[in-house]
């Protein structure tokens, strides 16, 4: 064991890329749902345990570097962990695992069996792309493993039950690929003016470049590019049909990573490479995000309360979410970036569990329309508990997580003297809270339809990661060190112009 | 004399125009995705074009070649060219599940159906 440990203890980064990536050519090869399974299990708890170390190490002892096949940096690619990107690993890998346990309840009632091995190989693939894209200090690599993922979660969302699912992939596939070559535009006019394609390096170079044309264009095509990939306002259109049809695993895990990191590839490229809030006109940009932003949390949460399907409904939600994140980066200021990034690790937590809770109840009564709800606190308690607890931490209750971003984000907009955002963001709380009662409402208030006894409550194997995550949003709200903690640290990182 | 140096940008920025058109203005599923595909090949050659230096021979070592083209964008594209590929692939397999499942790959007969089904 202390042979094997010292044999892979300084190769930890680079496995959170290869051994997904492996393991999923293996799932293919053994064919077989329940060992395709295991295999997956095995290796998402085991990159959570390696996020949590590399974490802690980029805690106590700072930044690692780790340069792929010794090729010395700028000229080799590096893969590059700081606090900003081991907070998002963290989520990431934590969130592919607890999905995992809750998913062969789940997909035997969606997935044909024999085609199950193929779901965990893509599923893999996927979280091969987003931790890639995570840990990578290279920009042409963030393009690749974008496309990796990008491209098995379109696989991933075709899986659904109805047809719909084939025309909300397709949809999807469309969208994200005119985003991932908008990116790839941007990288390689970034490129052209610095010659170099490492993070640290490019930042460095634009520095002494300074913002002429062509890289103000080259932050737009950026910009644009991962704006449709998180599904900002205006860009939004791939995302509500794509988790409303999507298996509910897939929903569950797409809702909280892939928007998560498309979110941490913008800070990046905002606030490490291009420095915006140091260099070329950042009031400017500054204001179009802030406008989005605010736009998303409102138009997203008025379009959720007419909502008759609790998933769309919740995929409406996710919109105003990752509204309340671009506003909290566009304040620029360190407060309103922790808000940012506190709100990526709380809503990844919240959505997760509450699209898991949507799971169980489809798994139970065939539907996650809103009359599939009616009298169910009393059916499937432990469910609904859950979806009345995820929901008050997406309206912010105080102790909840949903509570602590908000609170920060009002922080930063009160530092960016911007009070009117601030009573901005405490209004489209309270559509939140309109969307999370009628369901609540419908859930205790309603008598179940008749000859509906039969239904009993979730198995525990979907019960006890819904809950996991429902607890965690209880539990972060009260104990905040680790996310706030890295959050802020992170924050005053970026904005201090460190990389 | 006319200046010469622009006009793979040129190409470049009329391919990626013509594919983005063709994805938004085409509502047959294959004439997006060849779309698609004109959009993700403009980009390509911006890369090619970017890497090319004038009068530079491939990046081989020999005597009587001072001059070099960038290889690095070059080989970057080998990268996009699979992404391009992996797309297309995995589109053209949508697609036929779409035609199997709806019997069109017309965009707005598939809405249409899709209307009728939410409305029964």
């Amino acid at each position: 064991m202390e042979g094997l440990w010292a044999l892979i203890s300084d190769d930890l980064p680079a496995l959170q890329i290869a051994v997904p990536l492996l393991a999923a050519t293996l799932c293919v090869l053994i064919r077989r749902p329940t060992a395709a399974w295991a295999v997956a299990m095995v290796v998402a708890w085991s990159s959570f345990a390696n996020a949590g170390v590399l974490l802690h190490r980029v805690l106590t002892t700072g930044t690692i570097s780790y340069v792929e096949g010794g090729w010395p940096v700028p000229w080799g690619i590096e893969l590059r962990i700081d606090l900003l990107n081991a907070l998002v690993l963290l989520v990431v890998t934590g969130i592919c695992a607890i999905v995992l346990l809750a998913a062969p309840r789940s997909i035997d009632a969606e997935i044909p069996r024999d085609k199950q091995y193929l779901f965990y190989a893509v599923y893999l693939l996927c979280m091969t792309g987003l931790a890639g894209m995570t840990v990578t200090g290279d920009a042409f690599n963030i393009f690749v493993f974008l496309e990796i993922s990008s491209l098995s979660s379109y696989a991933l969302v075709s899986q659904g039950r109805t047809p719909r699912a084939l025309t909300a992939a397709i949809q999807y596939l469309v969208m994200g690929t005119i985003g991932g070559t908008f990116i790839l535009l941007g990288i390689g006019m970034l490129y052209m003016v610095t010659g170099t394609l490492n993070i640290v390096d490019l930042a460095n170079q634009l520095a002494l470049v300074g913002p002429n044309r062509t890289v103000m264009v080259a932050a737009a095509c950026i910009a644009m590019g991962v704006g449709i990939k998180l599904a900002v306002f205006p860009l939004h259109i791939w995302l509500p049909n794509a988790y409303t049809y999507a298996p509910a695993i897939v929903t569950a895990f797409i809702a909280a990573t892939s928007t998560k990191v498309a979110y941490y590839v913008l800070v990046r490229f905002a606030f490490s490479i291009f420095r915006i809030n140091q260099t070329f006109d950042g009031a400017h940009s500054s204001a179009i995000a802030m406008m989005l932003g605010i736009a998303a949390m409102f138009a997203g949460s008025l379009v959720a309360i007419y909502q008759d399907d609790v998933k769309r409904m919740l995929a409406y939600s996710s919109v105003a979410q990752i509204g309340y994140m671009i506003l909290g980066l566009s304040f620029a200021n360190e407060y309103g970036l922790t808000g940012g990034l506190v709100h990526l690790f709380n809503h990844a937590i919240m959505k997760c569990g509450l699209f898991l809770v949507l799971a169980c109840v489809l798994l139970r009564m065939g539907s996650t329309r809103l009359s599939a709800f009616a009298g169910l606190g009393r059916r499937m308690p432990l469910t609904f508990a859950a979806f009345v607890l995820g929901g008050l931490s997406l309206v912010g209750v105080p102790l909840t997580v949903g509570f602590v971003s908000k609170w920060y984000l009002v922080l930063g907009a009160l530092e960016a003297g911007l009070w009117p955002v601030a009573v901005l963001i405490l209004l489209s709380s309270i559509l939140a809270l309109v969307y999370i009662w009628r369901v609540v409402e419908v859930g205790y208030f309603k008598a179940p339809p008749e000859g509906a006894d039969a239904i009993t409550e979730a198995p525990f194997s979907m019960l006890l990661p819904t809950w996991i995550l429902i607890g965690s949003t209880l539990v972060f709200g009260v104990w905040t060190s680790l996310s706030v903690g890295v959050a802020s640290a992170a924050a005053r990182m970026l904005i201090g112009g460190g990389s | 004399m006319i200046e010469w140096g622009l006009y793979n940008y040129w190409v470049v920025i009329f391919l990626m125009m013509t594919g983005l058109y063709v994805v938004i203005a085409r509502g047959n599923l294959i004439k997006k995705i060849i779309g698609l595909n004109i959009f993700q090949v403009s980009v390509i050659m911006f890369y090619v074009s970017m890497g090319k230096v004038r009068g530079g021979t491939a990046p081989i070592e020999a005597a009587g070649f001072e001059v070099y083209s960038n290889p690095l964008p070059h080989v970057l594209m080998l990268t996009a060219i699979v992404v391009g590929v992996a797309t297309s692939a995995l589109a053209l397999a949508l697609v036929v599940r779409i035609k199997e499942t709806y019997g069109t790959i017309e965009e707005d007969e598939i809405r249409r159906i899709e209307a009728d089904e939410d409305a029964s």
